[in-house]
């Protein structure tokens, strides 16, 4: 039952997010909803009720990493896909390692630094 | 560069990537929520920041585009690449606000109430998202472009 809430709230939230990228011009501006807090905000929120602050605060500062991660991953995508050599989707998923590679070695590094 | 926000761009959006959305954005954040169990809060909070919908929506960016330029009778892979890309480098911006609104969670939580935190880090998130595309257009439109033969 917890899953199906999980699952329906995140929906809407994403939802609500693409739809504002919708609604915006220009294309670089309505681009910033593409890293908008919607998995955060519907995971949080649940979170909170059944975890606590204690547990969500972890969850939020390893979160730092997860969006360091997607900086870099963002970026390098902009810049393949500016260079046009594959398509949009190729693109996105073939450097899905870089964002998994960074936000695990930076969570790594933070473990053996606080060990 | 002024922003313009119109409700009818909305009309070009079929039902099915509307359910593409919802459907990427329940299961990541389910899969989310059981990684954080399973794991441990410190593994499952890298996936709040998970590349939830982005290969999503950078291929429907793309798509739209193509098929614009079919309709007027061109080619628009190429505009449809560069227009995904110009998406993707406003998502590398707002990051730097993803990164503001974890901080101030992980920071200002234990203290103070949940909904008031999770506001005010959503609002950060607005704020610096902005500020940084702000720049960056502000410093793009002030660029001096090199003399020719120079």
């Amino acid at each position: 039952m917890q899953e199906l809430i999980r699952f329906l709230i995140g929906g809407a939230v994403v939802s609500a997010f693409a739809a504002l990228s919708e609604v915006f011009r220009p294309k670089s501006f309505a681009g910033l909803f593409g890293a908008a807090p919607s998995i955060a905000l519907a995971t949080l929120s649940l979170t909170l009720v059944t975890s606590g602050k204690a547990f969500a605060a972890i969850e939020a500062r390893s979160m730092i990493f997860g969006a360091v991660a997607f900086f870099l991953y963002a970026s390098l995508c902009s810049r393949m896909l500016m260079r046009h050599k594959f398509s949009a989707l190729a693109t996105t998923v073939m450097l899905l390692p870089v964002w998994f590679a960074v936000s695990c070695g930076l969570l790594y590094l933070f473990s053996r630094s606080h060990a | 560069m002024i922003v313009e926000a119109r409700l009818a761009h909305l009309k070009g959006i079929k039902p099915h990537e509307w359910a593409l959305r919802f459907i990427f954005g329940g299961l990541c954040t389910v899969a989310a929520g059981l990684i954080a169990e399973r794991f441990g809060p410190a593994i499952g909070g890298l996936f709040l920041a998970f590349p939830a919908i982005f290969p999503a929506s950078a291929s429907l960016i793309e798509q739209h585009e193509i098929q614009h330029k079919l309709r007027i009778g061109m080619d628009g892979q190429v505009r449809g690449r560069m227009a995904a890309g110009i998406d993707a480098a406003g998502t590398a911006l707002a990051c730097c606000g993803l990164a503001a609104f974890a901080a101030i969670v992980w920071k200002a939580l234990p203290g103070h109430g949940g909904p008031g935190v999770v506001a005010a880090a959503t609002a950060a998130w607005l704020v610096v998202s902005v500020a940084l595309w702000r720049l960056k257009k502000s410093r793009l439109l002030h660029r001096k472009l090199p003399r020719q033969g120079s």
